[in-house]
């Protein structure tokens, strides 16, 4: 199985996503600098946190218009699966894979602690290891999480089954519409998340809630492997 | 010619740091503020003469990149 991340400048869960990446799949992945304009046959591709381009204009706006993304783009239209983490999340809403924005907390504040999830929509190959209205803590680190769409839109979101993590109603870090944390495409290839689940892997560091992604992921990919 | 882009967000949009601008006002003694919005103003130089097509071009930037569509309005003042 191919996976890879993509590297911008001010990125900085990169790494922690190759090790989570590594640990479940077994096979290291590409590290794609934001300049490549072109990415191998792909599994997986993740966008990781930090602060693309240092945030500048808005979170992912710079992020959204380079090269690299324009193949991302590509390969998601092909189906290949697509996990946005953090400033990825941003960077998928901002290229309009994704839906709606992430605005700055409601609060004002960087909020960078566990919260509280509840999984929402496991009808995806991102959710597999995950049970509908389960609860998991995994943290979050970030100041522009405080998703927003339209009414329409988050209707549509919920309707479809495409809301696959709501932060647990006592919980909401960051003024999130509908407590939305974290969202999929149409086509259920591409999802965004603010959480962090590749930084809960390890029973040592921040628990491990956030490893039935990259197992779920694994399980979801072999078959597509086998067949084809 | 100059171009100058205002970024603003939409009606109903909550916009948290305009609040808090408007809050700091307030305890500085500033009587009589009301609503506070923020926004971000872009200052452009452009090659192009013609501000019809200065204009198109601006509003293609906004809607590509100077703004977020789905939260922020823009609105483009020509100079010159």
């Amino acid at each position: 199985m191919k996976t890879a991340v993509i590297v911008f400048p001010g990125s900085n869960c990169d790494r922690d996503a190759a090790v989570a990446l590594e640990a479940a799949f077994g096979t290291r992945p590409a590290m794609v600098w934001h300049r490549d304009n072109e990415l191998p046959d792909l599994d997986l591709i993740l966008l990781p946190g930090g602060f693309s381009y240092g945030d500048y204009l808005r979170s992912g706006a710079m992020a959204s218009q380079s090269p690299v993304l324009r193949a991302v783009k590509e390969q998601a239209d092909k189906g290949v699966l697509v996990l946005g983490i953090c400033n990825g999340f941003q960077v998928l809403t901002e290229s309009g894979l994704l839906p709606g924005v992430l605005m700055r907390n409601a609060n004002l504040k960087f909020v960078c602690r566990d919260v509280d999830l509840v999984v929402d929509s496991t009808a995806s190959p991102f959710m597999r290891g995950y049970a509908t209205g389960q609860q998991v803590t995994v943290p979050v680190a970030h100041h522009d999480g405080n998703y927003f769409a339209d009414d329409a839109t988050l209707n549509r979101l919920e309707g479809d089954g495409r809301v696959a993590f709501r932060y647990a109603a006592h919980d909401n870090p960051n003024g999130s519409a509908r407590d939305i944390a974290g969202i999929l495409n149409e086509r259920g290839n591409v999802l965004g998340m603010m959480p962090h689940p590749e930084r809960a892997v390890d029973p040592k560091l921040c628990g491990i809630d956030g490893k039935a992604m990259f197992t779920g992921l694994v399980e979801a990919l072999v078959p597509t492997i086998m067949e084809g | 010619m100059k171009a100058k882009v205002h970024v603003t967000l939409k009606a109903g949009v909550l916009d948290p740091q305009g609040k808090a601008i408007g809050h700091a006002l307030e305890s500085l003694g500033f009587e009589g503020v009301g609503d506070v919005r923020q926004g971000k103003f872009i200052e452009l130089d452009l090659d192009e003469t013609d501000p019809d097509k200065a204009r198109a071009r601006i509003g293609e930037m906004c809607e590509k990149l100077l703004a977020n569509t789905v939260i922020e309005n823009y609105s483009i003042d020509l100079e010159g």
